[in-house]
């Protein structure tokens, strides 16, 4: 198996958590992983990429362009500015959530609907996930990530247990049972 | 076991593995964590020293008492610890010393792009490039048997895609520690004329050794494949060079200073064409070419970060990837809701200051709508700067000017600035916003906050004691989220012909969390739609453009209540409150 994800949002949002999840599920099933992203500067509210590379053998720690098997964007519009990472053949995973950006909330540039809706059916499979709705069922609504981790575990080939174990292991032990539950939910159909 | 680690991860890991008792370093991006998840190892004593020069200096006595000790930072960081460093390759050391700077190509998070090998090449001591952070962690451990074994301080590179990228790690034990006692050696440690001629000698033969041991350390690694195509290159460039030319021939360099040309040599004599493939500047073609060994041009921009897809391109391998680039808003980063420096920034905003800026969170005043910064350099260079501008116009442009810095960039290398105006008779107003923390790099306690790296409780410098000792007589402490006493303060002492210093005194909002309190609203019956509040730039405050009003984002206020001070119409309101 050789999978490239991108997974993209806002800082704030769960990205990097999100992603050494994966690192540490694609590890337990015996794979080389590699994952890359870039934080510094205060990037709460800016926007978040974090390249997760898992195969037999890894090298460089960035996926190159055109070569995304599936992107995961958190955030509804976040996904349209890492177009130059899809081919043809990747899945989008979206969640229907949006975050202003600081112009839009300004009222000095519109929120980019129209060019989400155009250009989200340009995937090869699209999984929506209304990520808010779902973690505030599982119960607390800081929980969107983990839904959006269940709905990448729904389609990647690693064992469902790996991924409950890593989740026991990596989040707050209080919020532990919230956080299995939002990952069913995202799991789910 | 194997774990997941980031390379920083890997560095602290290497630390604990390779014994090392002492850590003493300032927080920088990308090197930050490094240090930060050395703490986590009891084994390890480990602190934040104010700047790069101190951290260095403590980790080169901890070497000197016969102890493995490490020091961490940021390229630019090493400018800051040079002096030492330069003088540390004369004396050479006792116990193992590793110094780790960490690069940042494309400049995600810095001032400038400098390339650290340099420094390897002008301070005469190796560098070691790790690609990986398996062998960020290897590396490490490497490091210290070269530097006991020639007596010299070991410099290891990363970069902000080796520091910030995660991958396979299988980890060890703790190795024993060294202990080879205080070393009590006057002309090998006492740099005067007369003993630093001789020890400038060594330093020429240790390079001549290091090379010879560099041609048989297995820290360098030949893989031959197709004898086409040979390319030299190390760090974490191997890995993109890896994928983008699968079938050529790699002399990957772990040692990139010195270098051994026989073994360069060698390899080139293996393959038809020789490349070498490099971040940033041409320092191993450079050094390659000067000893005569042919080497083909590549047409590389020596600015940015290299990728799959740029080596790739470097060897003229195209791919079709079609993309439009959309036109989007942006998503800049931002002073976070609350953040304590906002007030500040609106009353030099209103004021019309212009303001001699430094680093750290502090820079984003520089974005609209505060557009309060005009100069960012170096640490501590807002106040030596604000100085020579009042110098250069003899007192006039001190009336209109103010350095801007935080607390721990004070204490880093502004308090000199501050000791130079006082000295010489300058009048420029200072203001520290003191914040309690260093925020930029992700909330580490500076000498200011009251505690240490562990946690533990810690004296706290006061800085109105500080600026009185230094000798500045008019010394106020003010709220910045009183916008009006900002603005009395700021436009009194600029005028003043006499050295001043403003202290602001909230704490980071995200640092210190109990200081948030509930979210404040907008009454929509006041409102008038005069977008006063929405020039403070603060991200809670929205605006809706249909029923033209301000709202606020609930989720997002801090409750600092600032908002409220700029609002003429009353139309501002806590929430819980009557």
């Amino acid at each position: 198996m050789k999978v490239d994800i991108l997974m993209v949002g806002v800082g704030g949002q769960g990205i990097v958590l999100a992603s050494d999840i994966v690192c540490d599920v694609a590890l337990l099933e015996g794979y080389d992983v590699k994952k890359s992203e870039i934080h510094g500067m205060a990037q709460r509210g800016g926007s978040v990429v974090s390249h997760v590379r898992i195969a037999d053998k890894v090298y460089s720690p960035v996926i190159p362009f055109g070569q995304a098997d599936i992107i995961v964007s958190f955030e509804y519009m976040e996904f349209l500015r890492y177009l130059e990472y899809k081919n043809e053949d990747t899945k989008l995973l979206l969640n229907t959530n949006k975050i202003y950006p600081p112009s839009v909330a300004m009222a000095e540039a519109d929120y980019p609907e129209d060019t989400v809706e155009n250009y989200k059916t340009k995937f090869a499979i699209l999984v929506e996930k209304d990520g808010l709705k779902l973690a505030e069922k599982a119960g607390n609504v800081k929980a969107v990530s983990t839904v959006m981790l269940g709905a990448l575990a729904k389609i990647l080939d690693f064992k469902k247990e790996s991924w409950l174990e890593v989740i026991k292991d990596r989040v707050p032990s209080k919020v532990v049972d919230v956080n299995i539950k939002a990952f069913e939910l995202g799991y789910a159909d | 076991m194997k774990k997941v680690l980031s390379g920083n991860e890997a560095f602290a890991r290497g630390a604990f593995e390779a014994g090392v008792k002492v850590v003493s370093s300032y927080p920088g991006t990308p090197s930050t964590e490094i240090t930060e998840n050395v703490k986590f190892y009891d084994e390890i004593y480990s602190e934040w020293a104010p700047n790069e020069k101190v951290a260095f200096e403590v980790a080169l006595g901890a070497s000197l008492a016969g102890k493995r000790a490490m020091t961490c930072m940021k390229h630019v960081g090493l400018n800051v610890a040079a002096d030492p460093l330069m003088t540390a390759s004369y004396t050479g050391v006792n116990g193992g010393l590793a110094v780790v700077v960490a690069d940042d190509p494309n400049m995600y998070s810095s001032q400038n792009e400098q390339d650290s090998r340099n420094y390897a090449r002008f301070a005469k001591v190796p560098m070691l490039e790790p690609s990986d952070s398996q062998e960020a962690k290897d590396f490490l451990i490497k490091a210290y048997e070269i530097s006991e074994k020639f007596c010299t301080p070991v410099l290891v590179r990363s970069c902000t895609r080796l520091s910030h990228s995660k991958t396979v790690v299988a980890l060890g034990e703790r190795g024993e520690e060294v202990d080879f006692g205080l070393e009590n050696n006057i002309p090998k440690w006492v740099m005067v004329p007369a003993n630093a001629r001789n020890r400038r000698k060594f330093v020429e033969e240790r390079l001549v050794k290091l090379a010879e041991f560099s041609k048989s350390s297995d820290l360098n690694r030949v893989e031959i494949n197709s004898p086409k195509i040979g390319i030299i290159c190390s760090g974490v460039v191997y890995q993109y060079v890896k994928e983008a030319m699968p079938d050529a021939s790699i002399l990957k360099l772990g040692m990139v200073y010195p270098i051994s040309f026989d073994m360069v040599r060698e390899f080139a004599s293996k393959v038809e064409k020789l490349y070498v493939v490099e971040e940033l500047d041409r320092f191993l073609e450079t050094e390659i070419k000067a000893q005569g060994i042919k080497v083909e041009n590549l047409n590389r921009d020596v600015c940015g970060e290299l990728s799959v897809d740029k080596v790739k391109e470097l060897f003229g391998i195209k791919e079709d990837i079609n993309v439009e680039k959309l036109e989007l808003p942006n998503r800049p980063p931002n002073m976070c809701p609350g953040c304590s420096h906002r007030g500040m920034f609106y009353a030099i905003s209103r004021l019309k200051l212009f303001a001699v800026g430094d680093i750290g969170c502090y820079t984003l005043g520089l974005l609209p709508p505060l557009s309060a910064i005009n100069s960012t350099v170096c640490m501590g260079a807002s106040v030596s700067m604000t100085h020579g501008i009042d110098k250069a116009s003899d007192g006039k442009l001190a009336k209109k000017a103010v350095a801007v810095i935080g607390d721990s960039t004070f204490l880093h290398t502004g308090v000199n600035g501050l000791m130079n105006i006082v000295y010489n008779k300058g009048f420029s107003t200072v203001i520290i916003l003191d914040n309690r923390i260093t925020g930029m790099t992700g909330h580490q306690p500076n000498p200011a906050t009251g505690i240490t790296i562990k946690g533990e409780p810690a004296p706290k410098i006061d800085f109105e004691i500080l600026a009185r000792a230094i000798g500045v007589k008019h010394v106020y402490t003010v709220d910045p989220f009183d916008i009006n006493q900002c603005l009395e303060v700021l436009k009194r002492e600029v005028e003043r012909e006499e050295p001043s210093v403003i202290i602001t005194n909230r704490p980071c909002i995200f640092a210190d969390r109990t200081v948030i309190s509930s979210p404040y609203f907008v009454d929509t019956e006041k409102c008038t739609g005069c977008k006063a509040c929405t020039r403070i730039g603060c991200p809670a405050i929205l605006w809706d453009d249909n029923e033209k009003q301000a709202f606020i984002d609930e989720t997002l206020c801090t409750g600092c209540g600032l908002c409220p001070r700029v609002c003429r119409f009353d139309a501002i309101h806590q929430r819980g409150e009557k």
